[in-house]
């Protein structure tokens, strides 16, 4: 990205290779072959193995080649765990923390970026220091608490801990305090607009690319999740919860636990299909937090 | 708004006007408090409680039964089974962030070169993070598994004796590191990568007329010029590391008590989860959550003060030293034609 809006070097008087050398050769593209290879092997093998039987784990080298049983492993796959069900929990659920916290987080990062008030700065200090803390450590009290308000086992109770991030207030806030000129603000201001006609047709629609990023890492964030899910969900399980049970037996039938994994990685890999791009600007633009 | 306009300027303001500065003045602080109020609530609150937790004697049934004070705590630091989950969870993230930061930054500084189809490349590292925790385990589990896993039926294969990976210590770190670093490399490859192309090829071209070899490159102005987010994946990489819990929870499920037949890989969080909803112990548990929060809260303010020394002895120093070599290089290098800067800037 930086790349483009960087002045034109100036040539080099030799080819050369390596680091910003000249066209990189077989031994660059041979590595990063083999790292891909690494990297798409463990996914590919859970194929191979979930579309087989049993025996295919015996063998001393892997078949390469995925078997004929994918569908009766997926069958015994819905029959131990209530699979579509786990799908929508978590559909539900990381499209609702995603909403939410696309809304609270563009809302407060514009007022941070774009408006004056006393107090923004002590309070912006406050946001970025909470960055670093794990909020997540404070599962103990927010299960008694739900535990006490009879949440346990709904969709609510997985919900309410991340309706709001600080990373994501952090986010807005440096995304748009560079692309929203003031002018522009003052403009709608002069108009007669009001503060939220201001932020709703000027801060909104300068916010769209940052919210796609946002938006599509906190779905990642909220669908990925497991401990939370686990405590609290009960007989409502997210995806990720339901995967889980399909080895808390004594005896592990491997291939239909590989089958189920399988099953379960669909909808992120459609998503990185799709949006695959994104992810990778999003991350390289400094959008995440791990 | 011209009935907005006050009819002489020593009139009292209309109400339209008194509403606007209303609006002015009091707006950001309804857009900022929705944040604030929901995340004291299940944020904060929650941080802050577990402490008050942490001084009774609590279970889930009858609440608060009785206040002990640091009793919690005094058990806890006797207990060698918390110092063995600290040891655990401090080990496997060692064990997964120094190969997978080294391995990172390598793989960055493959990708920072004018590849042929760049996306893919970079698309290609990122596929494991689709992956999601609990799924990647259990791929890994079966991988890793001791009777028939892909890993040893190779190893046999080959003559070399079944490896105890859900039995011994040290063979169960490795593999949980390695579910850790099969996930999360080529995420951390992109943060880098993005710092190494903000490196000006101006600074890669001087060094190389004054004969700097790849390697030479890659250690003096590639490496010096990430440092700032070389620290933040490594905070970034600590505060997730050492709060680990699905990997070391799904590796083995044959045992009673997840974290392995002897505890050898049961992670501080994973002994917190244990405590409360295994044995009922929520003060306990609570004492541990705490300590954790406090260990990572340190390791975190530690990083930030060496990061403000290194930045500050070095950042200057690197800084003339960068200028100067530009100068030089500008000074020698005759303009470009048109058609060769043409060429230079293809991506």
């Amino acid at each position: 990205m930086t790349a483009l809006t960087r002045p034109a070097a100036a040539p080099a008087p030799r080819r050369r290779r390596g680091i910003r050398g000249g066209r990189p050769g077989f031994l660059t593209y041979g590595l990063l072959s083999a790292w891909f290879v690494g990297s798409a092997y463990p996914l590919w093998w859970s194929f191979v193995a979930g579309s087989s039987d049993t025996t295919v784990l015996t063998l001393s080298y892997p078949p390469l080649l995925p078997g004929g049983r994918f569908f009766e492993n997926a069958a015994e796959v819905f029959a131990t765990i209530d699979f579509w069900k786990a799908l929508a929990n978590s559909v539900i659920v990381s499209t609702a923390i995603t909403v939410s916290v696309l809304f609270f987080s563009t809302l407060a990062g514009y007022a941070f970026a774009k408006l004056r008030f006393r107090g923004r700065n002590g309070l912006m200090l406050f946001v970025i220091l909470t960055l670093a803390i794990p909020t997540q450590l404070g599962i103990i009290p927010l299960f008694i608490l739900m535990k006490e308000f009879g949440w346990t086992g709904t969709l609510g109770a997985i919900i309410v801990p991340t309706l709001v991030t600080a990373f994501g207030v952090f986010f807005m806030r440096q995304y748009l305090v560079d692309v929203i000129p003031d002018e522009l603000i003052e403009a709608a201001r002069m108009d007669g607009a009001s503060m939220i006609r201001t932020f709703w047709h000027v801060g909104v629609p300068a916010a769209r690319p940052a919210m796609a990023i946002l938006g599509l890492f906190t779905f990642m964030t909220a669908w990925t999740d497991y401990l939370w899910p686990l405590i609290v969900a009960g007989s409502n399980p997210t995806l990720q919860v339901a995967l889980s049970q399909l080895q808390s037996a004594k005896y592990v039938n491997y291939t239909v636990v590989l089958a189920g994994a399988v099953l379960a990685t669909i909808p992120l890999l459609l998503l990185f299909i799709v949006a695959g791009r994104q992810l990778v600007q999003g991350i390289m633009a400094g959008a995440v937090k791990g | 708004m011209t009935d907005a306009r006050p009819a002489s300027p020593r009139t009292t303001l209309t109400l339209r006007q008194r509403l606007s500065r209303a609006d002015v003045k009091y707006s950001p602080y309804i857009y900022v408090a929705p944040f604030f109020i929901l995340f004291g609530l299940v944020g904060l609150f929650p941080l802050l409680y577990t402490f008050v937790v942490s001084l009774n004697d609590w279970d889930l049934l009858s609440g608060p039964r009785e206040w002990v004070g640091f009793e919690n705590y005094a058990t806890e630091l006797a207990d060698p089974w918390f110092w063995n989950s600290l040891f655990n969870t401090f080990s496997i993230f060692l064990l997964s962030a120094i190969p997978q930061l080294i391995a990172a930054t390598f793989i960055a500084a493959v990708l920072d070169q004018n590849l042929r189809a760049k996306t893919f490349w970079r698309l290609s590292v990122l596929l494991p993070y689709v992956v999601t925790p609990a799924a990647v385990a259990l791929i890994f589990s079966s991988i890793f598994s001791e009777d028939y896993g892909l890993v040893n039926n190779l190893l046999a294969s080959i003559g070399i004796d079944p490896i105890l990976w859900k039995h011994d210590t040290l063979a169960g770190h490795v593999a949980i590191a390695t579910m850790v670093n099969w996930r999360w490399t080529g995420y951390n490859t992109l943060i880098l990568l993005a710092a190494m192309q903000a490196v000006p090829t101006d600074l890669y071209e001087s060094a190389a007329l004054d004969g700097a070899g790849r390697v030479r490159r890659f250690m003096s102005i590639t490496l010096p010029s990430i440092r700032p987010t070389f620290i933040f994946v490594v905070i970034t990489a600590t505060i997730g590391g050492l709060q680990i819990f699905t990997e070391p929870k799904l590796f083995d499920a044959t045992t009673a008590t997840p974290g392995g037949a002897y505890h050898q890989f049961e992670t501080t969080t994973l002994y917190i989860w244990n405590m409360a909803f295994n044995q009922d112990r929520f003060g306990r548990a609570a004492a541990i959550a705490f300590i954790l929060l406090v260990i990572i809260v340190l390791i975190g303010l530690v990083n930030y003060a060496l990061s403000r020394g290194i930045a500050s002895n070095e950042t200057k120093a690197a800084k003339r030293r960068t200028a100067r070599r530009l100068e030089r290089h500008r000074a020698e290098t005759a303009a470009p034609t048109a058609a060769e800067n043409h060429l230079e800037r293809l991506p």
